[in-house]
């Protein structure tokens, strides 16, 4: 029974490693989304005030202030003079992140990703293979769009729409209006385009991708040398186009691009173990066994692949 | 990106840059345009005690809720929808719950953005101003002797007094607000007994007159 939830691309996981350690990151991941957004629903819910706020800006325990630092940029933009709480909570995550690599924001803390991993799977799981490619650089267009708009009206302008932040105010605050924007990332998800929100048009994910360039903790792919072109890495992957140069180029095998959002995806797919969570100094010297030179051609099903 | 790669003529990178520009710009005023069209809402909205003026609050406020979690009243929400504030930002219903004016202003205090000054006394606040737009429904009006209004408010004596007047030939008390003393608390609209009430508060740009300036420019 247990074997039909199970997603296609992990099942090579699976069948070699058994069902829980080709789930190990996804556990973990789902563990720190859930308690992150638990510990700011347990204030409104339960009256256990450890964290106040929302993802925007928060206080820990009364004595850390955290802030969003793409709503601060936006709000610079139109124009504020903000307080020195805010600047410097943002800062703090600013250097998280930079550390962590900024898309550890999507895969491991916002609930968003919960509804878009959910629609993935089930479109997978029901076959649904039709698919509206979009440009994944689209994000970017809408991150400037953002910023340009709040110049112009003088606001923070993406959060007026934002799923992201409709979806930890409804959580935290109470259901509104906002799960209707939430079901409409879900169908586009599920219906029109694969990984659509997430990797192709929220510009909060691409503003983390942006810091996420530096990031020190990366995914290497040091075993490269017995991958077995199965394609599970990719098919799994929410950005498969940063595995290529890791896997498959002569270079480091250190996936650097800032669209990882170090998920640990691959490392759970993997039936041979090529994947391990690293460091950007790690494996300078690794050998490089990769199998030739195509640093832009997939070998698995081009079920990954965006056209550029 | 792949597009690094392709060989790129200065033609072709100039048409894509140009292309880029175009979207960012197509976006970003359509959602400029969302924006200030949503607008025309917030002229109802009350904000918290300390809110900078409403063009700068909506580019300080980042909508974390901390002012809405800090009031022990549960008087403030983050607005959604079709509500009367701008979506996510904190805004209160006094009819509901008016404002208690605490002494130490939490709400304010818990403010990491500027947004709310939080270092407002709580009787410098201008969350709004009482007006009593339903003279017709108001008690006092009709000669009864309500004072509703005058009772409960927390600036008792300073910030709604009752004037001796005449309306249709009677003498009656008039509750008479006074704007430098009121601080749109709402404490008056909430027990207002009129169904609908008869004092409510509106924001200060809307319920208040202004002195405005005579044709030689000069503040009359």
């Amino acid at each position: 029974m247990i074997g039909w939830w199970i997603s296609d691309s992990r099942r090579p996981g699976v069948e070699a490693h058994g069902l829980l350690r080709a789930h190990k990151w996804w556990v973990l991941r789902r563990i720190s989304q859930i308690s992150v957004l638990g510990l700011f629903m347990l204030g409104p819910l339960a009256g256990i005030w450890i964290v106040r706020g929302n993802f925007a800006a928060s206080n820990i325990g009364g004595l850390v202030t955290l802030a969003d630092p793409y709503i601060l940029l936006q709000g610079l933009a139109g124009g504020t003079s903000p307080a020195t709480p805010v600047v410097t909570g943002a800062l703090i995550i600013l250097v998280a992140y930079l550390i962590l690599g900024g898309r550890v924001y999507c895969g491991w803390v916002c609930p968003v990703n919960i509804v878009t991993d959910t629609a993935h799977w089930l479109r997978e799981r029901t076959g649904l293979t039709r698919d509206r490619k979009l440009d994944r650089r689209t994000r970017l267009v809408i991150l400037a769009a953002t910023l340009l708009a709040s110049f112009v009206t003088g606001t923070v302008a993406w959060e007026f729409v934002n799923p992201v932040s409709l979806l930890q105010r409804a959580m935290i605050g109470g259901i509104g209006f906002g799960w209707a924007i939430i079901v409409a990332v879900f169908l586009l998800d599920l219906l029109v385009s694969r990984r659509a929100w997430c990797s192709h048009l929220c510009p909060v994910g691409a503003f983390y991708g942006l810091l996420g360039r530096g990031a020190v903790l990366r995914v290497s792919a040091a075993n490269r040398s017995a991958c077995t072109d199965c394609g599970a890495c990719f098919n799994v992957c929410p950005e498969p186009h940063v595995i290529v140069p890791a896997l498959k180029g002569r270079g480091s095998p250190l996936i650097l691009s800032g669209d990882c959002q170090n998920c640990g995806g691959c490392i759970d797919a993997c039936p041979v173990d090529v994947f391990r969570m690293s460091q950007r100094w790690a494996e300078a010297g690794a050998p490089t066994t990769g199998t030739g030179p195509r640093d832009d051609a997939p070998p698995g099903p081009a079920a990954g692949r965006d056209p550029l | 990106m792949a597009s690094g790669k392709r060989k790129m003529t200065r033609r072709t990178a100039m048409a894509e840059a140009a292309r880029t520009v175009g979207a960012v710009c197509l976006g970003g005023f359509s959602l400029a345009a969302l924006i200030t069209s949503t607008g025309q809402a917030d002229a109802r909205a009350l904000r918290p005690p300390g809110a900078r003026p409403e063009e700068d609050f909506l580019a300080s406020c980042v909508r974390c809720g901390l002012c809405v979690q800090a009031c022990p009243y549960d008087t403030l929400s983050l607005a959604e929808w079709g509500q009367e504030a701008a979506v996510g930002t904190p805004f209160f219903t006094p009819r509901e719950v008016p404002c208690y004016m605490c002494r130490d202003v939490p709400c304010a205090r818990a403010c990491p953005t500027g947004a709310l000054d939080s270092d407002i006394a709580i009787r410098d606040a201008e969350m709004g101003v009482a007006v009593l737009v339903g003279h017709e429904d108001c008690l006092n009006y009709k000669g009864m002797n309500c004072s509703i209004c005058v009772r409960v408010c927390p600036i008792r004596g300073d910030a709604i007094t009752l004037e001796p007047g005449e309306f249709d030939g009677r003498r009656i008390m008039i509750p008479t607000v006074h704007s430098d003393h009121c601080t749109g608390c709402g404490t008056c609209e909430k027990h207002c007994v009129t169904g609908h009430a008869s004092i409510r508060v509106l924001p200060r740009d809307l319920g208040l007159g202004g002195a405005g300036r005579n044709p030689a420019g000069r503040a009359t």
